[in-house]
């Protein structure tokens, strides 16, 4: 490593002053743009900057060796030299901002005197990693679809494209150590909480290598600090209550983000979560996902009040454009520090959109128009809006993202290919998982001679 | 721990529920425990026993428990430990209190899909060890929305664990079992056997006493007949046992004390002794417990050792009606019992 930072930095001492070599740098940058430029290389300043910095100031013969340093491969350029050559600018010259800083829409407020900043930074690192996550979900949902349409998935399949920043945004805004609970639009917070695309799929498909060994299927996929993927409408709030009441018993500082739709919003449930969560404080986050329709009935046709952020009553709380994963990252930051203080539970409304239907048998466009579909794709996509802002104010180039489009769409092929490949689980564990901790039993099958074990 | 209660239950079941004497470290006073006070104790030892225990349920804290079988919990452990819920019919050991079982079906789908099909759904990832108990099947004069007998309702239902104490000691050893276990598991109580004292033998009065869910035990051997229940009907079978012995019909009575996983191996044996089945239970007839233990007999070796047809005695199909006379006449009643005995065994 150092013998390479040596080699470039005495490569570089000796080139042109010009920072530049070919165009000059973009003009219209946002507020507060810090620009680093690096033309010494120092172990130092990499170590400071983090990798995240490293490929940029390396130069293009230097990529090519990058395998051997132990890079991570999301770093290994090599396929990208064509357009980078074809353009003439050295990667050595470019240099990209550690940080820009944005400004984001302002939360609505009930019960609060202040809501989240208005401002936020937004590093390097965490913009790839943000979008290679959003785009990540993006993708997968799409597969999903796909595979749906192949019939290689089966049963209910609702997807989230287009709320990727709610999902995406909420886990920036917390830690591993919180816990989240959702409905079943679910895969895209299986997936921020930390299960890999291929587990995911293989659930859909019903396979053994699901996350749930193929016997939960798209709406009961759990992970560590995720308890679902729950199919009754509304159900998964009192239980999001209760485990902000276990955060409360433990001790230990953590919230629980408890997430349900507009449509739940309505249910009777929900109130009584409420009531609980404020009379003993606890520790809950709830969290709204207005996408605006409830299946296929609009807010206006389902509720006397579509301010949802305000049906807490006696719950504080704010309405977030659930578009922007940086408004919905410093509002998730804002809540859980609100929670986190003792203060007691804490409403968030993101406002957002589905692209498809409700699930997979709902084409979407009966109850609502294409046009708007299409006005909100053109206008408000999460993925499209991160993207301008990251290259706009120089956190990234296109073509590096690009690559980052590329990158996912592998992956996420190589995931539908084991979802697809992997086989079924065997019928002999069809009476596994029935109690925990249990010595292994029988189960009856269809009838009275076909036995199935049990084992915990 | 299971050896030791199996070594001490064998002889045990050699006499039927009054003084037992055998050898013991301490000498044994006869000791009266109601049913109350039994699940009051096993619910104070495993709270003690484990910090991750704890109870919620309208009025168990302050009030001391609505039929105050919570009574003194809160004084002693504090509000974290027993929680007051208002009216509202992560991991830790929830024990869920539901005033009564009727008050349970505005809970019923948090107990069916988000408690026992949970461990299944997530592919053995998520277990959920709580307890839901409380008060089930009919009191006395609380009509018609509040006499359900659930037992055959979740008894239905795979990845519950259903289980339904008759007297003090399975009160208490059924309670800390449950609280123990990793899975969902239902306590269906009674109300009406909350302030009956019996006989509190000395391993019951053990802070590790521990009845093992889904194992039956024979309150009564007996030869002529297999008489199977669960819950204060075994009282009943009891009473109905002693009128009979007197005419020199000897009744073999189960107390199941698992709803489920059923205990067909001890009903199976009996029958397959005796010849002849009757079961009792409070709950309506159709799809209910007899009915099942019904169909597994057929199922089973036992079916060829039947002389007679199996026979139910249950409540009443009807909603529990109010007026004494119609009430008493909707449950189970001893001459009932005497009388299907009868039937079966052609006398």
């Amino acid at each position: 490593m150092r013998k390479m930072l040596a080699a470039v930095s005495r490569v570089l001492s000796g080139a042109s002053q010009k920072p530049f070599a070919g165009s000059p740098p973009p003009r219209h940058l946002t507020v507060g743009r810090k620009l680093s430029s690096r033309y010494e290389v120092t172990f130092e300043s990499a170590q400071r900057h983090g990798l995240a910095t490293l490929p940029s100031l390396v130069s293009i013969s230097r990529l090519k060796q990058s395998s051997h340093l132990g890079l991570p491969k999301c770093w290994d350029y090599s396929h990208s030299l064509k357009t980078r050559q074809a353009s003439r600018v050295l990667v050595a010259s470019r240099n990209f901002a550690n940080d820009a800083t944005f400004e984001i829409k302002k939360c609505d407020l009930h019960r609060l005197e202040e809501g989240p900043p208005v401002t936020t930074v937004l590093t390097r690192e965490d913009g790839l990693k943000y979008y290679r996550m959003m785009q990540t979900v993006r993708r997968m949902e799409l597969k999903a679809d796909q595979l749906y349409k192949q019939k290689i998935i089966r049963g209910f399949c609702h997807l989230c494209d287009g709320q990727e920043a709610c999902c995406v945004g909420l886990e920036a805004g917390i830690n591993p150590t919180d816990h989240l609970i959702t409905a079943y639009r679910a895969h895209g917070f299986t997936f921020t909480r930390g299960l890999s695309v291929r587990e995911i799929l293989a659930e859909l498909t019903g396979r053994k290598g699901g996350c749930a060994k193929g016997k939960g299927g798209s709406m009961h996929m759990y992970a560590k600090n995720f308890y679902g993927g729950n199919g009754i409408v509304g159900a998964q709030v009192p239980l999001g209550a209760g485990i902000a009441l276990a955060c409360k018993y433990n001790g230990k500082d953590e919230v629980c983000l408890t997430l349900y739709g507009d449509g739940a919003a309505n249910q009777g449930q929900i109130f009584e979560a409420y009531n609980m969560a404020a009379l003993w404080k606890l520790p809950c986050i709830f969290i709204c996902e207005n996408n605006r329709y409830g299946m296929g009935t609009s807010v206006e046709r389902a509720a006397a009040s579509t301010d949802y952020y305000k049906r807490g009553d006696f719950i504080p709380g704010l309405r977030v454009d659930g578009m922007d994963i940086l408004c919905v990252r410093e509002a998730t930051r804002f809540a859980a520090a609100y929670c986190r203080s003792g203060k007691g539970p804490i409403l968030m409304e993101l406002q957002t959109y589905r692209y498809h239907g409700h699930s997979m048998s709902d084409p979407g466009v009966s109850y609502r128009t294409r046009e708007e579909i299409q006005e909100v794709r053109s206008k408000s996509d999460p993925i499209m809006l991160l993207k301008d802002r990251m290259v706009n104010s120089n956190l990234a180039s296109v073509e590096e993202l690009k690559e980052i489009d590329v990158e996912v769409r592998k992956e996420i092929e190589d995931a539908a290919q084991f979802a697809t490949a992997d086989p079924e689980p065997p019928l002999e564990e069809l009476g596994y998982h029935i109690y925990s901790s249990d010595p292994p039993f029988e189960v009856r099958g269809a009838n009275q001679w076909i036995k199935f074990k049990s084992v915990s | 721990m299971a050896a030791v209660s199996g070594l001490v239950r064998r002889p045990l079941r050699e006499v039927s529920g009054l003084l037992k004497r055998r050898f013991h470290w301490t000498a044994p006073a006869a000791l009266q425990v109601t049913v109350r006070d039994a699940i009051n104790q096993g619910m104070d030892e495993e709270l003690e026993r484990d910090e991750k225990v704890f109870l919620l349920g309208e009025e168990v804290a302050q009030y001391d428990g609505a039929y105050k079988v919570s009574r003194g919990l809160w004084k002693k452990y504090g509000d974290k430990r027993i929680i007051d819920t208002p009216i509202s019919e992560a991991g830790l050991r929830p024990i869920c209190e539901f005033m009564t079982f009727n008050f349970s079906m505005q809970a019923i789908d948090q107990v069916i899909n988000s408690a026992a099909k949970t461990y299944y759904m997530s592919g053995g990832l998520q277990p959920v060890p709580i307890v839901f108990r409380g008060p089930n099947g009919a009191s006395a004069g609380v009509a018609a929305q509040h006499s359900q007998c659930f037992a055959a309702w979740y008894g239905h239902c795979p990845g519950l664990k259903v289980v339904s104490p008759w007297n003090s000691e399975d009160a208490k050893g059924l309670i800390k079992s449950a609280i123990r276990d990793n899975n969902p598991v239902v306590v269906l109580e009674n109300e009406l056997m909350y302030g009956v004292p019996f006989e509190f033998p000395p391993e019951a009065q053990s802070k590790d006493f521990l009845i093992p869910i889904g194992k039956a035990k024979i309150e009564r051997q007996g030869t002529h007949i297999t008489v199977v229940s669960h819950s204060r009907p075994v009282g009943h079978c009891l009473e109905a046992a002693a009128v009979l012995s007197k005419e020199g019909v000897e009744c073999e009575v189960i107390n199941m004390r698992t709803i489920r996983p059923m205990d067909m191996e001890t009903i199976e044996a009996s029958v397959m002794k005796t010849n002849h089945l009757v079961t009792v239970e409070g709950g309506w007839p159709q799809f209910g417990v007899g009915a099942e233990i019904c169909a597994r007999i057929m199922e089973g070796p036992a079916f060829n050792f039947l002389d007679a047809p199996a026979v139910r005695v249950t409540g009443a199909d009807v909603p529990m009606p109010y007026a004494k006379i119609l009430e008493d006449n909707s449950i189970p009643q001893v001459k009932d019992i005497i009388f299907a005995i009868k039937k079966t065994l052609n006398i």
